[in-house]
């Protein structure tokens, strides 16, 4: 198992975000995190890397309890993340920004092995002609490609992708979805929170399910799919779920 | 022709110390003078451009190192008689262990906070001094005229001292170089572009600005010494004086935040600004009210400084220019 | 000794309330748009001498002149907020900080030229009233009288109209504020006018009890952000809490010891409670 989350709980004031969330992940996967919005699928995320201390529960990685330890650890130990609102060193070049990834991921690189990797890292994702622009000049679509080379520069074990494909357009949505695929192919785990169903349905190998900070369902894609509290939690009308589902996957 | 392998570097170098020997070479006493106030600032604005231009954390206190490192420094030449070369030590690295100590709780603090708390820590430690007697309390300190005697005589040690203040200006710019192509001196700016993010990449900040911090701070502690050591006399109010403390905010703004020419440039130009202000007839009484009004400017329309609004005018320059 | 404590600790209060009234707009304009006002400190000197300049000159009562004063500090406010704030409000905090330290720079320069940095006295007095063992100056609890009227007014200001209902809701949230309509830039510079407003009518306030000098407002600006820090930044209400601190703290210590310490202690509490508690004492900004 690369990555346990135990009974994992996030309170804020009388809030609760993050409902005592309980599962594993064995290596190699990608698995799906879904759920309507609030769910608390990107606060799942937040305890995972560190941004923020669980107020229950424990995560362990890579046999290593991390639970409450700041996100540069994680970093450190090979846990990476893009984050779902984009956050470029934006008076920095794009190069540099992915240089920073790799000086300061899991193999701690040296200026120039590291310029290295990033080279390497922004001709995989297609970003390498931007290398010497700003990063604040980018489009959006550049700049989520920049999150994840900048995460990938750090050669992590696991991989958080935060609504990568959120805001791309079809074309972009399509070349992401390879981007991932070949990331998997490296054999980097991913953890994926997505909207557009299509996308992570034919990407993942498990789905878990997210509503009001609760876990409601895990499974394979079609497990889940199939799921009444899952289709009832995304629309309230099992029905008409069941039905836009149909037509999502046709 | 072999490509110069660090451009940025020589120029800024080359212009320095091409200055710094002017006074040596028509010998004027008075050119020294206004030279030394120049260098002093040129290693004062690249030093708070560590913590400032790179780290992106606003330090209005950074002459609190200044002060402490040229209080500590000043006692032990002026009670114990030590040499200067040590007292310049003991100014760097008492100026160092402030840093440090601060470091650790202060850099928490983000924006605002940050540069509240260091003007508070200026102040503190300007009233402190006050309250210490071996300090010479209110009054400070007086420097016995033997102790410029062992340098050959006042003249000799102004010299050595104008000389000293080239050598510590020169390496203030070497290590601001270094610094800024260093694998940490990416981290400072990623820290400076996003916190968050950077340590989500792994940047440990805690750790990187505490040693920006530190850096930062040795070398005003030095120029203290000498600063000192040259006036004959320290008091608390010439040696943790706030205004100073703005207006090195001020030149590395006018010369860019983040490049290692900037600060030099902006130094060198508030320092001749003010001097010709106060020289002219007109101008000599509302100096201050010009040099804002030309601050005001800047601030609205160039806000990345010479330096940066040359680098953004074409790539040739980006690449000489840091 | 318990009467010299109690006799400190009113003297404290009374100009702690000043102190108050010197911060409040500090941390109007923070609380509202984000902006260390660095020239605070001179526009307290402005306050204290149209104060000085009405009463000597023209002969106008002090209370009188400040009035007349308030309304030029507004209008001053809005002035320097088109021209340095405005167009810095989204920049980096540096910039703002450094457009109004030019402010500053300005005033001190044209200030020092016109009036040097000498001494001078509002010569007005009250008499002194006598409540038991506690003796005031009458120029002292008239100046801290008006100060907690002018607190109540910007309360009434700030609760009770529209104005101040819509600054209110800038400084919770500019964008929702846009969103509904609100004139943000407007607003924006009518908090700016308020706070320097305030800073003019501390400075005017302090001229009537104490000498004056073009650099004196620069010490007050000092406390004010001890007094912001003390009562939460964007807190007015704080404000005047804080500066009561400020002013026992100053009134207390020196029972005890010796004067030059009071400055360490109101700056080493002010790191410490920017550290341990930087919401304030009193919480910052809602």
């Amino acid at each position: 198992m690369i990555l346990q989350v135990q009974h994992v709980t996030k309170r804020f004031g009388g809030l609760t975000a993050v409902n005592d969330v309980t599962f594993d992940l064995p290596k190699g996967q990608i698995l799906g995190l879904i759920g309507p919005n609030g769910a608390g699928k990107t606060t799942l995320f937040n305890c995972i890397n560190g941004v923020y201390s669980p107020t229950e529960g424990k995560i362990i990685f890579n046999g290593k309890d991390i639970t409450g330890s700041p996100t540069y650890k994680a970093a450190a130990l090979g846990l990476s993340r893009t984050h779902q609102i984009v956050r470029p060193l934006n008076e920095l070049s794009v190069e540099q920004n992915v240089v920073v990834g790799a000086c300061y991921g899991r193999e701690k690189l040296g200026l120039r092995k590291a310029t290295a990797v990033a080279d390497e890292i922004m001709e995989f994702v297609g970003i390498r002609e931007r290398a010497d622009q700003l990063a604040s000049s980018l489009n959006v679509a550049q700049k989520k490609r920049l999150e994840m080379a900048r995460a990938l520069a750090a050669r992590p074990y696991l991989l958080l992708l935060d609504e990568v494909l959120a805001g791309l357009n079809t074309a972009e949505v399509s070349s992401m979805l390879d981007t991932i695929r070949n990331i998997r192919e490296r054999g980097v785990t991913i953890i994926m929170i997505e909207h557009i169903m299509h996308a992570v349905m034919s990407l993942s190998d498990r789905i878990i399910v997210l509503n009001y900070g609760e876990l409601i369902a895990a499974g394979t894609p079609d497990e889940v799919s199939q799921n009444p509290e899952v289709i009832e939690a995304y629309l309230g009308d099992p029905g008409l779920a069941a039905q836009l589902l149909e037509e999502e996957r046709a | 022709m072999k490509r110069l392998r660090f451009p940025g570097l020589w120029i800024t170098l080359i212009l320095v110390i091409g200055v710094g020997i002017i006074p040596a070479i028509n010998g004027s006493a008075s050119l020294r003078e206004s030279m030394f106030t120049i260098l002093m600032s040129v290693a004062l604005a690249s030093s708070l451009n560590i913590i400032l231009g790179y780290t992106g954390y606003v330090s209005f206190g950074h002459i609190v190192f200044f002060g402490v490192g040229g209080y500590l420094g000043f006692y032990v030449i002026s009670q114990h008689g030590w040499n200067i070369l040590p007292a310049m030590l003991v100014g760097g690295l008492s100026a160092a262990i402030l840093a440090f100590l601060l470091g650790a709780t202060v850099l928490r603090l983000r924006g605002a906070y940050f540069a509240l708390a260091t003007i508070g820590i200026n102040e503190a430690m300007r009233a402190l001094v006050i309250n210490i007697p071996i300090l010479g309390g209110p009054v400070g300190m007086e420097m016995h005229f033997s102790e410029y005697k062992k340098y050959g005589g006042p003249m000799q040690a102004l010299w050595m001292v104008y000389w000293s203040v080239l050598i510590v200006t020169v390496l203030t710019i070497v290590v601001s170089y270094y610094v800024k192509k260093s694998k940490f001196g990416l981290g400072l700016m990623a820290i400076r572009e996003d916190e968050d993010a950077a340590e989500v990449m792994g940047v440990v900040a805690p750790r990187a600005k505490t040693w920006a911090y530190v850096l930062s701070a040795i070398f005003p502690g030095i120029i203290g010494v000498l600063f000192f050591f040259k006036n004959g006399n320290i008091e608390p109010g010439d040696a943790f004086r706030l205004q100073f403390s703005i207006e090195l905010i001020v030149m590395v703004m006018l010369g860019g935040a983040g490049t290692v020419l900037g600060p030099v440039i902006g130094s060198g130009i508030y320092q001749q600004l003010r001097k010709v202000l106060l020289t002219s007839p007109i101008f000599k009484n509302i100096q201050l009210a010009v040099a804002g009004f030309l601050l005001l400017l800047i601030i609205l329309f160039i806000p990345s400084g010479a330096v940066g609004w040359l680098r953004s005018k074409s790539v040739k320059l980006r690449r000489v220019l840091e | 000794m318990g009467e010299v404590l109690i006799t400190s600790a009113l003297d404290g209060l009374l100009i702690g309330v000043i102190y108050g009234l010197a911060a409040m707009g500090l941390t109007l304009i923070f609380g509202v748009m984000d902006v260390i006002n660095l020239a605070h400190g001179p526009l307290i000197a402005v306050g204290m001498f149209g104060v000085y300049l009405l009463f000597t000159f023209l002969g106008i009562n002090p209370f009188v002149a400040l009035l007349i004063m308030a309304v030029i500090g507004l209008l001053l406010g809005f002035f320097i907020y088109f021209v340095a704030v405005n167009r810095v409000i989204d920049a980096p905090p540096l910039s703002s900080l450094l457009s109004t330290f030019s402010v500053n720079m300005m005033i001190i320069g044209v200030g020092t030229a016109l009036l040097t940095t000498s001494s001078y006295n509002v010569e007005y007095s009250l008499g002194s009233f006598e409540f038991g063992f506690f003796r005031v100056p009458g120029a002292r609890l008239m100046a801290a009288l008006a100060a907690l009227v002018v607190t109540g007014l910007l309360y009434l200001f700030m609760y009770r109209t529209r104005p101040g209902k819509y600054i209110r809701a800038v400084a919770d949230n500019r964008a929702s504020a846009e969103l509904m309509g609100i004139p943000s830039t407007r607003i924006l510079a009518l908090a700016f006018g308020i706070g320097v407003m305030l800073a003019v009518v501390a400075g005017g306030l302090i001229a009537t009890i104490l000498p004056i000098n073009i650099l004196a407002g620069g010490s007050f600006e000092l406390k004010s952000f001890v007094i912001v820090v003390l009562g939460g930044l964007g807190n007015p209400l704080g404000a005047l809490f804080g500066g009561l601190i400020l002013g026992l703290i100053e009134g207390l210590v020196p029972v005890v010891m010796k004067t030059t310490w009071v400055p360490v202690i109101e700056y080493a509490l002010f790191v410490l409670i920017l550290l341990v508690r930087p919401q304030g004492l009193m919480g910052a900004k809602k």
